[in-house]
């Protein structure tokens, strides 16, 4: 099991309603690699770490993590294995009744045996980590857009799990704390071989930290490669993506006309 | 083609569709709580002694004023009307019964679940849509701590708690407000008024109250929890499942009290 990659996913499909949103993805990621996602809006980036976090059941295909395939675990298995991923949303998603301390404690005194002053240290080494010393006794909503980001950092390494999961971890960030932040998850997998996932728009953070990069679009992986070979891609809508061009799309007259008037 | 010519009918069949799920939701998130309570443990996710205390406390004890404040407005009120009544059979000395026997078994726990519905109901729905609103609940559950046992059992456990001593307070305060009452309108002690209830009052009587307001307690705690649950669209959102919460816990109180009242007293 050691062996297996963090991540595979075979031939995903997903659906809202009719709507069809991932086509056949198929992606395999090694452990000790960070892979950043990136890809226009609408491109179902969100869906897909959706799927990938277990929180989407897929229409058809298999998404496994560290070998285990999390469509068909039975709820222990995969309340173990969840201990082993950590996951920093876009909006923070700490709780709001907590402290920033107890939300970083929270998951070390559900799944550890620690004794609450261990838990009390990790917490504020965690804090330290992401430069947040000292505001452990803030409510989340005392904290700015940026501090509730590295305070969810912060509990989602809490546990040092094997896979990180961060959606967009740098925006809304200042650039000196944008790039501590890319510099932590460089050290994260440089010490710790933690494997990591990363959900960005950010061209300068990705080409800074990714090991690989997947590209979506309309819900197709577009490439899956080093940075150097994304770079160097030929593909028109990567270089558009990469140098911030809206991609131009040819609209039949009759139609945009009939979406003018509502028909 | 149907559903074109009889758009209403599509809507009717859509809307108990929906009302079939939502009953279903509601049963499936009780046996989720009844098996986190009862068997957490087995997977290391004990329900956590403190969060039900400190539930208790918001749902019970943080409610006794406001409790106790009605409670004696029932009291003295039904000791008014029920002196009126009774003096046009010159029956006052009834007034005991006539107080008594209507707040244990119906204004009790009736007042107590509607402030509950209003008070705790509204606050769990709106609790937890936020919750929801803001990822706290994917929160939870990728961190593999279950919603149900660390947000629903709690405060499902303290209501069905704090419930029966609630509507047992409540039927304190009544009567004895009613017995100041009657001692000042008929000049008789307010102990003789005391000493008369049990004698007219039976034990059944009372449990009859406090076993209603168990049913009152679950419901309002599933209602509460899965219109907070299913809450999307924002904070309108929000402000729409918690008013929702409420009417559809009041309603549920109101015809489960009918009901019971038909089964248990028939």
């Amino acid at each position: 099991m050691s062996n297996s990659p963090a991540i595979v996913v075979r031939n995903l499909n997903t659906y809202y309603g009719d709507r069809h949103i991932l086509h056949d993805v198929n992606l395999t990621m090694e452990r000790g690699e960070i892979l950043v996602i990136m890809g226009g809006s609408g491109s179902g980036k969100t869906t897909f770490l959706n799927h990938l976090l277990g929180l989407l059941t897929p229409r058809s295909g298999d998404v496994e993590l560290l070998g285990k395939n999390i469509n068909r675990l039975n709820p222990l298995e995969m309340q173990n294995l969840r201990t082993q991923t950590g996951v920093a949303f876009q909006s923070g998603a700490l709780f709001s009744s907590m402290t920033v301390a107890e939300n970083i404690a929270l998951p070390l005194e559900e799944y550890t045996d620690l004794d609450p002053q261990t838990i009390a240290i990790i917490t504020r080494l965690k804090l330290e980590v992401v430069s947040l010393a000292g505001f452990g006794g803030l409510m989340p909503a005392e904290l700015s857009g940026g501090m509730i980001k590295r305070a969810a950092l912060a509990r989602a390494i809490a546990t040092d799990p094997h896979i990180l999961f961060c959606d967009e971890p740098s925006a809304g960030l200042d650039p000196v704390v944008a790039s501590g932040i890319d510099d932590l998850l460089l050290k994260l997998r440089d010490a710790l071989g933690m494997s990591i996932v990363v959900v960005t728009h950010d061209l300068d953070s990705t080409f800074k930290i990714a090991d690989r990069i997947c590209i979506l679009d309309k819900g197709r992986i577009l490439a899956h490669d080093t940075p150097a070979v994304i770079r160097q891609s030929s593909d028109e809508r990567i270089q558009d993506l990469l140098n911030r061009r809206q991609h131009e799309t040819r609209v039949d007259p009759t139609t945009y006309l009939s979406r003018l008037l509502g028909r | 083609m149907l559903a074109k010519l009889f758009p209403w009918l599509e809507k009717l069949g859509r809307r108990a569709a929906d009302g079939v799920a939502e009953v279903g939701f509601a049963t499936t998130l009780l046996g989720e709580s009844f098996y986190w309570l009862f068997s957490g443990h087995r997977r290391h996710q004990a329900v956590h002694l403190h969060q039900v205390i400190q539930q208790c406390m918001e749902i019970g004890i943080y409610a006794l004023p406001i409790i106790s404040i009605l409670s004696a407005a029932i009291g003295l009120m039904l000791a008014i009307q029920g002196l009126y009544t009774l003096g046009i059979f010159g029956a006052q000395s009834y007034i005991p019964l006539g107080v008594g026997l209507p707040v244990v078994r119906e204004f009790s726990p009736l007042i107590t679940g509607i402030l509950v519905a209003g008070r705790s109901g509204s606050a769990l729905a709106a609790r937890l849509g936020t919750m929801q609103i803001n990822q706290e609940i994917d929160a939870l559950t990728v961190m593999g701590i279950s919603p149900v046992r660390f947000l629903v059992v709690p405060p499902v456990l303290a209501m069905v708690i704090m419930m029966p001593l609630l509507v047992m307070w409540s039927n304190i305060v009544s009567i004895s407000a009613a017995a100041f009452y009657v001692s000042f309108d008929l000049g008789v002690s307010v102990q003789s008024f005391l000493r008369a209830i049990p004698y007219y009052l039976k034990v059944d009587d009372v449990l009859h109250g406090l076993g209603k307001s168990m049913f009152f307690a679950v419901l309002i705690a599933i209602i509460g929890v899965i219109n907070g649950l299913m809450v999307k669209g924002g904070a309108e959102g929000v402000g729409r499942m918690t008013t929702r919460a409420v009417v559809h816990s009041i309603s549920a109180i109101v015809l489960t009290d009918m009901i019971f009242a038909f089964i248990v007293t028939r």
